[in-house]
């Protein structure tokens, strides 16, 4: 394990010297507690031929690193993966970013990556060995803050003339045709973005780029365009605050947050013409509404369906195909399997307000799984999987 | 000799007779190997900085010093805007945070009464313990809500015929980060200040008041020449907190690439756009980045340089002063 942590440097090592400690502790009071533990929890019953419990037995210490949105998910998963489960599988995810994630995959230094856009070919092309896995679906949600106002209808078009500053008024005919009885304020609209560079900002612009015209040959798709008008905040809180501060304001932020902060937002036309309010449900919809590659990496953005909501994305782990070590591959698949069929697991996507995969894609995760190798191809990851 | 070689510390051993020196040979390499420690983290940064960042120096040349415009989208990366948002903040933040504290340091040490000046320098050095972060918050929150209701619509009203004093007052922009930098830089300059100016000997200051001088003539002719340069290196302690300031700027200044146009106006600093994109960049967009930092790092030994030939000069006119 020394040598393990040596290699992949001085965090890791501080990391898994943490794990240790707390392992030791748990070790040391966790006695009775945890046998009964495994015996009183609801998952062990095989689906497609084998067990949501299958790993319960394995032990490995995971390092894995990327994407922040969905960190709160992941850590939730992980922490009750090892309670309930695995007791002595741990998993330490390092939220730095997805660019930073896709680094240290690349660099072979971790066990596993997340991201929240898919890898583009060239990132591709440099791990060579990259399975993308989606995890769960997040919306982007347009919260205002407009005194008197409660609910907004916009379209795509109108979204973005606003964010290219064309549309400047809240009562401009165009906002006005789209609400009507809604009595909209002239006033100026104070747009409020991202300023550091996000996940968020990309699905966002990737959804304006297919919708409008005028904003592809501008800004166009980008982690951190160039805005054309508005203020920008530090992190979702940062835009929140710009929204709930400024009057006659319009910022995007992510729906978990919006709902976990109460920010009024508003209700989007989608592909099949008709104005979605993003749930939970709607941003599933939209991931049911696409064609689906082998390879997972795809926009669902401005997705088809009647009650698809327009802007959502996937989030991905990244995994090795069949470079990884088994040592570590097998626990990690023994878990991927638990987080995709655990019903207690797919309850904590809704509880923390991202959106489960839909069903049908479920069949096509479950023989990803079962397909990954390890030691080089050497093995099946999958405990059970043959 | 060999020991003659070691600098000041052995020739002074070797004046005792060898007696002390196993302990000073230990001592002169511990220090020395410090020394070169420091000297080698400052070369490897920058062979570090220039290496990662080949691909954005090789793709962009020398535009990127001056060109303002960032796009990672588009492949276009300049970072004019940035290194003008840097020093236009440092350097005002700089300015006026230099006036207050000086004044602060002259109320403590001439005019007030000890049970006063006490618990005043307390409590400005209390303001240097409170994290970047608890400065940022407050100023999007507290601040910079002020300056956009009250302070700003003021400033536009009364005083727009000056330049670069029109435009819309935000919560966040220039004129907020170049406040919330004041404010943190003040007491490293206050209390250092304080310290050159009660060192000015009281024989100096009781000579020009023998003479008939007011406070502010003993204060102007004996006091402030006397710890020119001692304020000086204060300012360029604060100086060099202001340039590299990153979490509390980034908050407050609105980061948006462009050169602005007034003094409420949204800018950016070198710190700001690398906190705000390295976790995502990869490719020539993290180059660029580690050019910004190389850049900065530029632009800091610089600041050093021309603060220390400042220092040197003051220096000089001081001993003029000192003749007459």
């Amino acid at each position: 394990m020394a040598i393990r942590a040596l290699r992949k440097g001085k965090w890791t090592m501080i990391a898994v010297a943490t794990v240790c400690l707390v392992s030791l502790l748990a070790a040391a009071c966790g006695g009775d507690d945890d046998s009964t533990a495994s015996t009183t929890t609801p998952s062990g019953s095989p689906v497609g031929g084998i067990a949501t419990n299958v790993g319960k037995d394995d032990s490995a210490q995971l390092t894995g690193a990327g994407a922040t949105f969905p960190a709160p998910i992941y850590q939730a998963w992980f922490d009750d993966y090892n309670k309930k489960v695995a007791k002595n599988v741990q998993v330490n995810y390092q939220s730095i970013g997805s660019g930073a994630g896709i680094t240290q995959f690349t660099a072979n230094t971790v066990d596993f990556g997340a991201s929240d856009a898919p890898m583009s070919d060239a990132e591709v092309a440099k791990a060579s060995d990259v399975q993308h896995l989606p995890t769960v679906i997040g919306a982007d949600v347009l919260a205002y803050n407009i005194s008197g106002v409660t609910s907004l209808k916009l379209d795509g078009p109108t979204i973005a003339a606003i964010y290219l500053g064309t549309i400047k008024k809240w009562n401009d005919p165009v906002l006005a045709a789209l609400n009507p009885g809604v009595n909209l304020p002239n006033a100026d609209i104070q747009t409020a973005h991202r300023s550091d560079s996000s996940g968020t900002s990309f699905v966002f612009t990737d959804y304006l780029s297919k919708v409008s015209p005028e904003w592809k040959a501008g800004p166009g798709t980008s982690k951190a365009p160039n805005w054309p008008v508005g203020q920008g905040g530090q992190g979702n809180e940062g835009v929140t605050n710009v929204v709930k501060q400024t009057p006659n304001s319009i910022g995007y932020v992510e729906l978990n947050y919006a709902k976990a902060n109460k920010l009024a937002f508003a209700d989007v036309k989608n592909a099949a013409g008709k104005y979605v309010t993003p749930t939970i449900e709607s941003a599933s919809a939209a991931a049911a509404g696409v064609t689906v590659p082998d390879d997972y990496r795809v926009s669902i953005t401005n997705a088809s369906g009647d009650a698809s909501y327009p802007i959502t994305s996937f989030t991905y782990l990244l995994l090795y195909k069949t470079t990884g070590k088994c040592s570590q591959q097998t626990p990690l698949a023994d878990m991927l399997w638990w987080m995709y069929h655990d019903a207690g697991a797919q309850q904590t996507i809704k509880d923390q307000n991202y959106s489960p995969l839909p069903a049908s894609l479920l069949p096509r995760i479950e023989a990803t799984i079962k397909s990954l190798k390890c030691d080089s191809g050497a093995k099946t990851s999958l405990k059970g999987a043959g | 000799m060999a020991v003659s070689t070691f600098g000041r510390p052995a020739r002074a051993a070797g004046s005792l007779k060898n007696r002390l020196k196993p302990g000073d040979w230990t001592f002169t390499g511990l220090t020395g190997a410090a020394a070169l420690v420091v000297i080698l983290v400052i070369v490897g940064m920058f062979y570090e900085l220039t290496r990662q960042s080949w691909d954005s120096i090789t793709a962009n040349g020398w535009s990127f010093v001056w060109s303002t415009e960032w796009d990672p989208s588009k492949g276009i990366f300049g970072a004019g805007a940035f290194v003008v948002g840097t020093l236009i903040t440092s350097v005002v933040a700089l300015v006026l945070a230099t006036v207050i504290a000086v004044l602060v340091a002259l109320y403590l040490v001439e005019i007030a009464p000890g049970y006063i000046a006490r618990p005043v320098s307390y409590l400005v050095e209390l303001l240097a313990a409170i994290p970047s972060v608890v400065y940022g918050l407050w100023g999007i929150f507290v601040m910079g809500v002020f300056i956009r209701d009250h302070f700003g619509p003021v400033v536009v009203n009364h005083f727009s015929w000056i330049p670069f004093f029109d435009g819309t007052p935000l919560i966040t922009g220039l004129f907020s980060a170049c406040i919330i930098l004041t404010i943190m830089i003040l007491p490293t300059i206050m209390a250092v200040s304080r310290d050159v100016i009660a060192a000015v000997p009281r024989s100096q200051r009781e000579g020009v008041l023998a003479l008939g001088a007011t406070r502010w003539e003993m204060i102007r002719l004996s006091v402030l020449p006397y710890a020119r340069s001692g304020i000086l290196g204060a300012a360029i302690l604060g100086l060099a907190r202001a340039v590299g300031e990153t979490l509390a700027v980034t908050l407050v200044i609105g980061n948006s690439v462009k050169i602005p146009d007034n003094i409420f106006s949204p800018a950016y600093t070198m710190a700001s756009i690398i906190a705000n994109q390295f976790p995502e960049a990869t490719g020539v967009h993290k180059a660029a980045l580690i050019e910004v930092a190389l850049l900065l790092l530029l632009v800091t030994f610089m600041i050093n340089v021309v603060a220390r030939i400042l220092v040197w000069r003051v220096t000089k006119g001081q001993r003029v002063v000192v003749e007459e």
